[in-house]
């Protein structure tokens, strides 16, 4: 009897501590991930690379200044399209809308938050960039914008709905107008958790490649205006990731940590500073 | 990390009484009006998609049929498309990629769930959160500099020194194949299954817990025989989850797969993948049928994806709402 | 509501200024086997004309190809040039036709990575096609250590490496290994992308270089310049003459001797396994896609000015980067032939 409690004690002690090695190993992947990108990045990022255009192919030296503008270019277009259709959208879902319609509207931006990322750069390829017979910095801030949509409109309606109803109900006994009370008691009060979700998505769009490959293009030189086509960030890192330069490979390290220290930036800012004290829904 | 927002209790619209009139006055039916277009045009946009990967794949549909998924041959030439080694390639990675983020990523949840304190589990937590936010290029320019070169060296040599004779470890090391395309996806999804499979550990409710060790189990059995059964739904639906996300991978395979449409049973081989092939062949596929053979795919994979996130929905609701809620109820 | 309203300004403004056209910027895209040589000279023009830039994507011949006939780049480039068929697709889609530069030679070369191994290899017909079609896997098969002897090959599996995109260097290689074997010819054929045999696929001639680089025991094709830029050991090919020859400027430039006395009108001449003693079997010329009409007269004389100084002052960059230079009859045709863009 004793010896088959001892048994079970120390299949429990030991399958406990075996995940608490699968926990360890998991978070530490993080910090490899950073470490190698510290390591290798910041011993190529200069001043150059914010600066300067890239140099012919082969030659050493020049910089990624086109890529971090393009990049953006194109998360700014990416915002202005995606933010006010999610937020807006997900306006009408908390507020106004039936089940039904509620239900189909849903079930779409699910649909369009599982599209891999590679069909949404078919879908803007064919929307965005053959009817304009040019490849744009527009075409590629749309496919970061439809990335956008559903994020920001799935989170920003959870945030609506978690608006007590008494704020609601107070807000119209006062005798204000729905709009009214929308604008000026109910979005104030759920504002930080929307601000989160917007910038939890924008972090998400800013490191996509796929959608960029046949949209935004890209660009050996500064991208004027909005029709012409524009290097990005994540492009260039996998462009000069493939190439055999070693000058590129160096450059590629550089860009990952300044794309990375970005992302991770915005993350903790929007995860650590600006959900204090309200619950963020996990996943 | 935002995708697996669940139902939220329906705080419900609250109806007002006025008559229409007074609302269009005070702008209520205008808003109504213009938050509805910005609504509808996310269906519109999802729908269009749909229509336009449909259309857009017309040719090879009517010309191969359901031979495109049988034939195995790829060739612009002579006009021929059979998607088999994309497919199987995609698939085989996700396999891999599964078979070794499962057992990790569940034991992390159960860890973070169940026996770290509160504030270690959170913090835990936010490190999965920003594991998941880890740009897919950036795993690509690691796998190529780091893990390819490591198991081309190392791992492939020692796997074949010590399991070849299994077909799935022979050939030579290429360093780059499925193996390494499988190994940098299972990396990629870990924290999608951590994440959703904690949350749905924390939705068990505590007397399930409780009452299997007042029963004399130990801490462990307690665990695994009624707290992860009770959870399995919601643990099958972050699994889901996390095969569609592998599915639809495109930068990171691309990089390390080594881009060859081969079938082959060793894990060794190169291949390639459905998302892959499409971002290398798509700018220059010349020829109506190649470009289309190429939608095609993109369609292949939006209908997977699409199946297995709903089916992961379905799975991890039903679960949570057995359990009484999730966290943010 | 007031800080939104800022905000837009803000970002309102930034879009203003961001706008501003500051340049007359034309986008071309296609072959990598003359990306370094292109982008030099897109660099060296805009320094002389600092209003024009031309934005040279380097995604291989079959999207230069593809993207022009779409219209969605303003030219293209290709070393493999258009076959009837895309001729065809251009003028049915456009209503005029697509025209061709050739801008310089150049040469694919069997590029190797064997640990150990610096010496360059020769390579017969029999071996280059052999190792591609699957037939010789090891390193030391009598038909690769034939003709090399003296050197210690070692038993290891050959690691083929590839092009996963179409690509007109894949075009030229193709094209001479249909020339030299009946069997390539019947079974995969030429073209910018194939269903290869064998081997590992890299995207560009970046990415083939790149892998056979990083893979011992690989061997691959890739442009000259990209074997030479990165200190890739690269063999010497048997010619049609039975001579192993190295590919470098002297001996590409035997290659297009014939060539370029009879040069076609349209300029669509292949040059694999050419007669001559000293000529290198796999070399080509490399060519521009221009469409034969511009709807913007600006990007036209832009495109046409830059064409010009190509051919002349341009073709002084050439040998720095191993292409070797057009031949004067082609280049004197080639301005006669200018005239054609509209």
């Amino acid at each position: 009897m004793s010896a088959r409690l001892r048994w079970r004690k120390f299949v429990s002690g030991f399958m406990l501590t075996m995940t608490g090695v699968c926990a360890l190993v998991s978070v530490s992947v993080l910090f490899f991930i950073l470490g190698y990108l510290v390591y290798h990045g910041g011993t190529s990022i200069s001043w150059n690379f914010f600066t300067k255009l890239p140099t012919p192919v082969g030659e050493t030296g020049g910089g990624m200044a086109n890529a971090i503008l393009g990049s953006g270019k194109l998360l700014l277009l990416a915002t202005l399209f995606g933010v006010p259709i999610g937020f807006f959208g997900a306006i009408y879902l908390a507020e106004f809308s039936g089940s039904t319609t509620a239900f189909i509207v849903r079930y779409a931006a699910d649909l369009l938050n599982g599209v891999p990322s590679i069909v949404i750069g078919i879908f803007a390829y064919a929307l965005a960039v053959l009817p304009f017979k040019h490849f744009s910095t527009l075409a590629g801030g749309f496919a970061l914008g439809l990335m956008m949509i559903p994020i920001t409109l799935r989170s920003t309606e959870e945030f609506l709905r978690g608006v007590p109803n008494a704020l609601r109900e107070a807000a119209m006994a006062l005798g204000a107008s729905k709009w009214k009370t929308i604008a000026s008691v109910i979005v104030p009060a759920a504002y930080r958790g929307i601000l989160t979700a917007i910038m939890l998505a924008f972090a998400r769009v800013a490191g996509e490649t796929a959608p960029l490959l046949f949209t935004a293009f890209g660009n050996r030189f500064w991208s004027s205006g909005w029709n012409q086509p524009s290097a990005s960030l994540p492009v260039m890192i996998y462009t000069y990731a493939i190439a055999p330069y070693e000058d590129w490979h160096r450059q590629a390290w550089a860009a990952g940590l300044v794309l990375l220290g970005l992302i991770l930036v915005i993350n903790i800012v929007a995860r650590g500073i600006l959900s204090r004290g309200i619950a963020v829904p996990r996943a | 990390m935002a995708t697996t927002t669940t139902t939220v209790p329906s705080a419900g619209p609250v109806v007002g009484s006025r008559s229409f009139l007074s609302r269009l006055r005070e702008g209520d039916e205008i808003a109504r009006i213009i938050t509805f277009l910005f609504a509808a045009s996310v269906v519109l946009i999802t729908v269009l998609l749909v229509f336009e990967l449909w259309r857009g794949s017309a040719l090879p549909r009517h010309k191969f049929g359901f031979n495109f998924f049988r034939t195995s041959v790829w060739d612009p030439i002579f006009d021929q498309f059979g998607a088999l080694p994309f497919i199987y390639g995609t698939l085989v990675t996700a396999a891999v990629a599964l078979i070794l983020a499962v057992p990790l990523g569940i034991g992390a949840a159960i860890f973070l769930a169940e026996l770290a304190p509160a504030r270690v589990s959170d913090t835990l937590e936010f490190f999965i959160d920003l594991l998941a936010a880890v740009p897919s290029v950036i795993y690509g320019l690691l796998g190529v500099f780091i893990i390819v070169p490591l198991m081309r060296s190392y791992i492939q040599p020692a796997l074949k020194g010590t399991l070849g004779f299994l077909p799935l470890f022979k050939g030579p090391a290429y360093g780059v194949g499925f193996l390494t395309a499988g190994i940098v996806l299972a990396i990629m999804v870990i924290p999608y299954i951590i994440s959703v499979s904690r949350e749905v550990l924390l939705s068990v409710p505590r007397d399930q817990r409780e009452a299997a060790l007042s029963l004399g189990a130990t801490r462990w059995e307690s665990t695994w025989k009624v707290v992860v059964p009770f959870a399995r739904g919601g643990i099958f639906g972050s699994i889901f989850l996390a095969l569609a996300r592998a599915l639809g991978e495109t930068m990171a395979v691309t990089m390390v797969i080594g881009n060859t449409p081969t079938i082959s049973a060793s894990l060794f081989s190169p291949g390639y993948s459905i998302a892959a092939v499409i971002a290398n062949e798509f700018t220059e596929a010349t020829g109506d049928l190649y470009l289309q053979s190429l939608i095609e795919l993109g369609l292949v994979l939006f209908i997977l994806t699409f199946i297995l996130n709903g089916l992961a929905r379905l799975l991890i609701v039903a679960t949570s709402q057995r359990g009484g809620g999730m966290g943010n109820t | 509501m007031k800080r939104i309203a800022g905000m837009l300004v803000v970002v309102l403004a930034l879009a203003g200024i961001l706008w501003a056209d500051s340049a007359l910027s034309i986008t071309g895209a296609g072959a990598t086997f003359p990306y370094p040589m292109y982008s030099k000279w897109f660099d060296e023009y805009h320094k002389k004309n600092t209003n024009i830039e031309i934005n040279y994507q380097s995604i291989g011949s079959g999207g230069g190809i593809k993207q022009v006939t779409e219209g969605t780049v303003d030219f293209g480039a290709s070393d493999g040039p258009m076959n009837d068929d895309q001729l065809k697709a251009f003028q049915d889609k456009h209503g005029f036709g697509i025209l061709h530069f050739p801008t310089v030679l150049g040469a694919d070369v069997p590029a190797y990575n064997i640990p150990g191994i610096t010496v360059e290899l020769n390579f017969t017909q029999d071996a280059i096609s052999g190792i591609f079609l699957g037939k010789i896997t090891k390193w030391n098969d009598p038909a690769i250590a034939g003709p090399n002897k003296g050197v210690r090959l070692p038993a290891d599996d050959i690691v083929v490496v590839h092009r996963s995109d179409g690509s007109g260097t894949t075009y030229i290689w193709t094209d001479y290994l249909s020339k030299i074997s009946d069997e390539w010819k019947n079974k995969v054929g030429k073209g910018t992308s194939v269903n290869w045999p064998v081997g590992l696929g890299g995207k560009g001639n970046e990415g083939v270089a790149g892998t056979i680089k990083n893979t011992p025991d690989s061997f691959g094709y890739v442009e000259l310049i990209y074997a030479i830029q990165n200190k890739m050991p690269y063999g010497l090919v048997k010619n049609s003459s039975g001579a192993f020859i190295k590919a470098d400027l002297a001996s590409v430039t035997a290659a297009a001797a014939g060539a370029a006395k009879n040069m076609p009108d349209d300029f669509r001449v292949s040059i694999t396994d050419a007669p001559g003693k000293t000529a290198y079997p796999i070399s080509s010329f490399t060519w521009l896609l221009v469409p034969a009409k511009f709807s913007e007269a600006a990007k036209r004389d832009a495109l046409k000015g830059f064409v010009k100084w190509m051919l002349s002052d341009g073709q002084n960059y050439t040998e720095a980067l191993s292409y070797a230079k057009l031949p004067k009859e082609v280049v004197a045709k080639e301005l006669k032939a200018l005239n054609n863009v509209q």
